[in-house]
């Protein structure tokens, strides 16, 4: 029962920082209509920042979300005003070249960062990085629990920021329909810049709370990017309320795999989840939140 | 107020409106007719810059805005009420009716406009929190027309409101159209319910094959052999 227990608290533990992951992803393909493949690598980018602002300068790590967020969200603009939007301008660019594009971005931030960093692991050693606390007979890594409250914290946010505000309903709008979302002045190249970077925004924010108990290399964007895509799949495309349930899943199911199979088969279960899912529930959790 | 000049537009390699020119003056109700893929609804799209002619001019108040984005249009007082209402189905009537309201005066006047749209359409009041995609097509048409009145507009482009309406809806959705004429705003009226719109128009034009083919007041089209022919029936 006990392990049971643990196992159900890592996964939910884990599963809040996957939701904060996949709502990026589901925000982009919802408004853009593209898988972003380089939101892992988005991901890394922010861990990097958060290791030298660490590393050198001594900044704690969740501290510096205050850089990395805003960090995050030029590169992603920059990377929507100049990379992709000049392609939506050409008739004959097809839109899945869009996602080409992406994948082409995720590989040159690999690249940099192994050139600037090597392929040395890093980490981010902090006092509370080990540290754990006990409830009843279950323990609670402290790290992780404060990364799960801040994700909470974010993904709140980013709800509070669509359903309240004019941007925020903009880019709803124009995920839901584009050309009347037009016809409303809704100035859509502006709203995709802005979606990009709230995406990279809060992809960055889960690296940045992640570096305290994870190790860094320049691959380690490509299996989020992965985990991303099956939490945007899981909650049905688009979706930001299935993205959270997507997350919880993931979560879960590597948990449990973790405990009752093997570590070595955490990430099955989440596939054997997403294949199923694709198979009998095709449109996500989507069909059943309806949002 | 809105004139265009001998514009030409496509649709990719598509020809589909060929020279059109016509004028709508302030407090007007002028209608469009014409049959299916006459480019009705083309010319609209091109009036709020969803589409961009490639030969002619459109001025709005002696204001060139053929080369302006959809956004600017907006701002000018023209708003574009779309065919299928295309609303934001998965919002509710009321953030369906903000969405209208994104610019300058009709954000500043945001909630003084939700009240009058709501006194104009009180079953938009009890329904604001439901999400427009369950309300019924007549529903759905006041939410549309709310939604364009929310921009505070000089100018009203109706395309095909009374599509897929029920006779009584539709007599009901082109009264409220006469309502909101004498409350100052022009209306540009694209219908295939001929016979009602050329009842209520000031002047109206014949499009046929993407060029405008006839023009003149209600009573002079209705009495028109070709207009009767073609669209009437008789």
């Amino acid at each position: 029962m006990d392990i049971f227990l643990q196992t159900l608290v890592a996964g939910i533990l884990k599963g809040g920082l996957y939701g904060l992951i996949g709502i990026g992803m589901s925000l982009i393909m919802g408004v853009m209509g593209i898988i972003n493949l380089a939101h892992g690598q988005l991901m890394m980018v922010a861990m990097y920042i958060t290791f030298v602002l660490s590393h050198y300068v001594g900044i704690d790590p969740y501290l510096s979300l205050f850089i990395t967020m805003p960090s995050l969200f030029l590169l992603g603009a920059l990377i929507q005003k100049y990379t992709l939007n000049p392609l939506m301008e050409v008739d004959s660019i097809l839109p899945e070249n869009q996602v080409l594009m992406t994948v082409g971005i995720g590989m040159v931030l690999v690249e940099t960062s192994r050139f600037i960093f090597t392929s040395d692991y890093k980490s981010v050693q902090t006092s509370y990085s080990d540290a754990t606390f006990y409830l009843g007979e279950i323990s609670f890594s402290v790290a992780l629990v404060i990364a799960f409250f801040i994700a909470i914290g974010f993904t709140l946010f980013m709800f509070w920021f669509l359903l309240k505000t004019d941007i925020g309903r903009s880019i709803r709008a124009t995920a839901q329909d584009k050309d009347a979302a037009l016809l409303m002045g809704v100035d859509s190249k502006k709203i995709t810049i802005i979606t990009f970077g709230l995406g990279a925004a809060l992809v960055g924010a889960a690296g940045t709370i992640l570096m305290p108990i994870y190790y860094l290399f320049p691959d380690i964007g490509g299996p989020f990017t992965r985990k991303a895509f099956v939490i945007t799949i899981l909650g049905g495309l688009g979706s930001t309320v299935g993205a959270i349930f997507g997350g919880l899943t993931l979560g879960l199911a590597e948990a449990f795999g973790a405990s009752y199979i093997g570590m070595a088969y955490d990430d099955m279960i989440g596939l054997i989840i997403f294949i199923l899912v694709l198979l009998f529930l095709p449109g996500g959790f989507k069909r059943l939140t309806k949002i | 107020m809105l004139i265009v000049n001998n514009i030409d537009v496509y649709y990719g390699d598509l020809h589909v409106l060929w020279d059109v020119s016509f004028e709508v003056k302030e407090g007007e109700i002028i209608v469009l007719i014409g049959a299916n893929g006459a480019g009705k609804s083309t010319t609209i799209k091109t009036l709020s810059s969803l589409l961009t002619p490639a030969k002619g001019t459109i001025e709005f108040n002696g204001k060139r805005i053929d080369k302006q984005e959809p956004f600017e249009i907006i701002q000018h007082g023209i708003v574009h009420v779309p065919e299928g209402r295309r609303l934001f189905t998965e919002m509710s009537v009321e953030e369906n009716l903000i969405m209208g309201s994104l610019y300058g005066d009709a954000k500043a006047k945001r909630h003084e406009t939700l009240k009058h749209v709501y006194q104009l359409f009180p079953r938009l009041e009890e329904r604001k929190k439901q999400m427009t995609g369950t309300l019924s097509g007549g529903e759905q048409q006041m939410a549309a027309i709310g939604r364009g009145l929310m921009s505070l507009p000089k100018i009203m482009m109706f395309d095909e409101p009374s599509l897929g309406l029920a006779p009584i809806l539709v007599k009901e959705i082109f009264e409220m159209i006469k309502r909101i004429k004498k409350e100052g705003v022009t209306i540009l009226l694209v219908e295939q319910n001929v016979t009602q719109t050329l009842a209520m128009c000031d002047r109206a034009y014949v499009l046929e094959n993407g060029r405008i083919v006839l023009e003149g007041t209600g009573t002079e089209l209705m009495a028109d052999e070709k207009v009767k022919e073609a669209f009437l029936g008789i």
